[in-house]
């Protein structure tokens, strides 16, 4: 059974300027990064003023649009067909400059170069768990608040869920503004309160104790740090609220790119209810990399008793065919019929494992059209329960959230890297239709 | 399919003790791990099997409840052994170490209630790695008794991902700042005491594609500058080749007719133009040009990890995903190859 699923159409999001933002957002390794980039492009060739934030793209990717210098700043790609009056930059996030960028726009200089030099700040803003989303967000309100471009297409970091796009931010938010740093930074005001005398005995302990653990000197760097920031905070979460009421707002899109399997479905269903609840916008989901067959009207299971079929007719032709050579050699009695029986045998396992059929694959020989085709009927057949495999999680999709569009990309055969390979992902992304219904 | 350097020759058990599994997301780190510490575990033997990032991927794979943080019987080996499996949680292990060395009592607990806890080995990710590799070494290293024989004759970690994974092991230089002295900087010495050993090897999982493959070769070139051994790549998700690309070139220059003759031989309808074996020809055509392709795109990648010049393991791709049957499959392919 096939369900009726609305179809997403990319191209009328694409060209409706009230369109402003377009997050693609999805698990890892499922194609956001090329999804992101193919949009940008298609957007730009069709008229828009777009640009694209990466993060982390491919290597051949990333020089094949220009991006070759982390300068966290979105460049002009070069080779878009810009006739229709649109053009398309592209940048790489680079968190730990747009980090700096957020302190430098937010202390005075003294005070932000106290914190740049703060050796924990150095390693937060390289690798504290989160930096990199709440940077893309981070980034993502500074563009729009540039105003250069009438559409913005993010990507978001590769992360195992897709929700924690979403949570990092917080993650980090929460951190800086959490209990304990209060603690540290004010004892004397919580032990102010009988109950937490216990605790704050427990405190002096503690800071004892972790002082011992992570270095005295550490735990003052955080301390600086924390002050230093202090008066910061409060900026730094407005901007981040802001951040998220953008993405809450009309003019942003949002896309769930998934792969068609079980748990790239999985996670973009948690994705899209959590859309739902914090109301935020949702396009519709990309259904990347999808297999269809030129010859769906052959089931794997016909093809594959067609392709015995002929294994065994192959094989019997050439046992036939080394049964002549052998009368035919002079002296050739016993020891060539025993031969011609056993590379027979082997031939049928070879063929039964699925073993490669290759042109030079029988004694240099060319390839019998028998065998050629039980090769070719053996990839149909294997492509064919990928296709139902692929079908039957798409659909167990569709039956839990039957309003949400799709559009589906089939997959390429290479990987995609370069502007025509991104042009030919923004086509069948607008086509969007399934290759097998 | 075999090594095409196989690591251990024969059914000797390989000197590696510790194996330490990472590979970049979603290639199935996780899923490797679980079967590598099932193919590790012949007759008689006793592998452990231990996650450190809080996913609880280990039970998800078992089918089995959430792991505790402490070692429970997980499997039977398909070669007869046993296996075991652990959830590290930092924060425990924290909790512990604090008990061990401070005697934090009740104090600790409400410390932890406070997140306190969390603050450390959050400000001071070295000093989490430190515990979470702490714990697993230790197990490494366990005998039954003082001078008695090993507790586990394997330890399997699944581990962080690649772009993470020198910084995760190289402890000592991550809590060099931390502690010069003390527990900790003891911790953290007999830590790479054992991971800079011959016991300890570091596999990358890897699937033959351009992004995996290009994190694999820069992983093995950081664990190597990091003094870190490294043991194997191990190629995930394998897909069999069916057609090289010179039998699709032949059968799409002139063999067309031959080809329609052949479907039609074997009940595939007519091969005259217009009947349905002549029309099945083009597109299973088009389906063999893409299985070319790919076969010649993942020769390029096979091509790229051969020349880091490392024993080199094959996982095929199972069809219907990984359920605990999948695994004892890999870990059966694992053997075959020359695992133990
Ligand atoms: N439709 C497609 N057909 C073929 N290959 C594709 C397709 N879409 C993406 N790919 C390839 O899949 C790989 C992963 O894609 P991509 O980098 O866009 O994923 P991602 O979701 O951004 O991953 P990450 O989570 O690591 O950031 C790339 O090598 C890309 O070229
Ligand atoms: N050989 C295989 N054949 C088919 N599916 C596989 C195979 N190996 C792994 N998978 C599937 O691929 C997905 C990722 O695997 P796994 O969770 O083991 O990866 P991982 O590297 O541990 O991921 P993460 O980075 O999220 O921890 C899972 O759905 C798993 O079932
Ligand atoms: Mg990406
Ligand atoms: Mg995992």
């Amino acid at each position: 059974m096939t369900w009726q699923t609305p179809l997403l159409r990319v191209d009328p999001l694409l060209a409706d300027p009230a369109t402003r933002i377009i997050v693609c957002c999805g698990s890892g390794g499922v194609g956001k990064t090329t999804t992101a980039a193919a949009l940008g492009v298609r957007a730009a060739e069709q008229g828009r003023r777009v640009v694209v934030l990466t993060i982390d793209p491919a290597r051949r990717l990333a020089q094949s649009m220009g991006l070759t210098e982390l300068d966290n700043t979105p460049r002009r790609v070069e080779g878009i067909d810009e006739s229709a009056g649109g053009r398309l930059d592209a940048m790489m996030l680079d968190m730990k400059r747009t980090f700096d960028e957020v302190v430098l726009n937010n202390a005075d200089p003294a005070r932000a170069k106290a914190i740049l030099e703060n050796p924990f700040y150095q390693s937060l803003s390289a690798g504290f768990a989160g930096t990199q989303e709440y940077m893309a967000m981070e980034k993502l309100g500074q563009l729009r608040a540039r105003d250069e471009w009438d559409l913005i297409v993010v990507d978001t970091p590769p992360s195992r869920s897709a929700l924690d796009f979403l949570d990092a931010p917080k993650r980090l938010g929460s951190f800086l503004d959490g209990k304990f740093i209060k603690l540290l930074m004010a004892p004397a005001k919580a032990g102010g309160r009988a109950g937490m005398l216990f605790l704050n005995a427990g405190m002096s302990m503690m800071t004892g104790a972790l002082n011992k653990v992570v270095g005295a000197h550490l735990l003052r760097d955080v301390q600086t740090f924390v002050a230093a920031m202090d008066t910061m905070f409060g900026g730094f979460r407005k901007r981040a609220d802001a951040t998220y009421r953008l993405l809450q707002a009309p003019g942003t899109a949002f896309l769930v790119v998934a792969a068609p399997e079980r748990d790239a479905l999985r996670e973009a269903s948690y994705f899209v209810e959590r859309l739902a609840a914090e109301t935020m916008p949702l396009a519709g989901l990309v259904l990347n990399r999808v297999h269809g067959s030129g010859a769906a009207q052959l089931t794997a299971e016909r093809a594959l008793s067609a392709a015995e079929q002929l294994e065994d007719l192959a094989a019997e032709e050439e046992d036939e065919g080394r049964a002549e050579d052998g009368t035919g050699a002079a002296g050739g009695t016993g020891d060539g019929a025993e031969d011609a029986a056993g590379d027979g045998a082997a031939a049928e396992d070879a063929a039964t494992d699925g073993a490669t059929v290759s042109g030079a694959a029988v004694d240099g020989q060319e390839l019998s059209p028998e065998s050629l085709a039980a090769g070719l009927l053996r990839l149909h057949a294997e492509r064919m329960q990928v296709v139902e495999r692929e079908r039957r999680t798409r659909d167990r999709f569709a039956s839990l959230h039957p309003e949400v569009p799709v559009a589906e990309v089939a997959a390429l055969p290479g990987d995609v890297h370069d502007l025509a390979g991104l042009r030919t992902v923004g086509e069948r992304l607008a086509d969007g239709r399934p290759a097998v219904t | 399919m075999s090594a095409q350097q196989p690591a251990a020759s024969g059914t000797a058990p390989s000197p590696t003790r510790f194996h330490i599994v990472t590979g970049k997301g979603g290639t199935g780190k996780t899923t490797v791990a679980a079967a590598l510490a099932l193919a590790l575990a012949g007759k008689g033997r006793r592998t452990l099997l231990v996650e450190v990032e809080g996913r609880h991927g280990i039970a998800q794979l078992f089918e089995s409840g959430e792991l505790p943080y402490e070692e429970r019987k997980i499997a039977v080996a398909p070669g007869g052994g046993e296996v075991f499996g652990m959830a590290i949680d930092p924060e425990l292990a924290l909790l512990d170490y604090l008990e061990m060395f401070y005697k934090l009592g009740r104090a600790g607990r409400a410390l932890k209630k406070l997140g306190a806890i969390d603050f450390a080995t959050t400000v001071a990710p070295g000093l989490r790695d430190v515990l979470l590799t702490g714990k697993a070494c230790e197990a490494v290293r366990r005998r039954t008794s003082k001078g008695g024989t090993r507790v586990y004759d394997a330890v399997v970690m699944d581990a962080p991902p690649t772009g993470r994974i020198t910084r995760f092991l190289n402890v000592n230089d991550e809590v060099a700042g931390l502690a010069r002295f003390g527990p900790i900087h003891n911790q953290a010495q007999a830590v790479m005491r054992v991971l800079k050993s011959a016991e300890t090897a570091v596999h990358l999982v890897t699937l033959l594609e351009e992004m995996p493959v290009q994190e694999t070769v820069d992983g093995v070139a950081e664990l190597r500058a990091a003094g870190l051994p490294v043991g194997s790549v191990l190629v995930n998700m394998v897909r069999p080749v069916l057609l090289d690309e010179e039998t699709v070139r032949t059968a799409a220059a002139g063999h067309r007719t031959a080809v329609a003759k052949a479907l039609s031989q074997a009940g595939l309808g007519g091969a005259r133009r217009g009947g349905l074996a002549e029309r099945l020809v083009d597109p299973l055509l088009e389906q063999a040009r893409e299985h070319a392709e790919r076969v010649a795109l993942e020769k390029r990648e096979r091509a790229e990890l051969e020349a880091l010049g490392l024993p080199t393991y094959e996982l095929e791709l199972l069809g219907d995903g990984v359920d605990v049957g999948g695994i004892y499959r890999l870990a059966h392919a694992l053997r075959d190859q020359g695992v133990r």
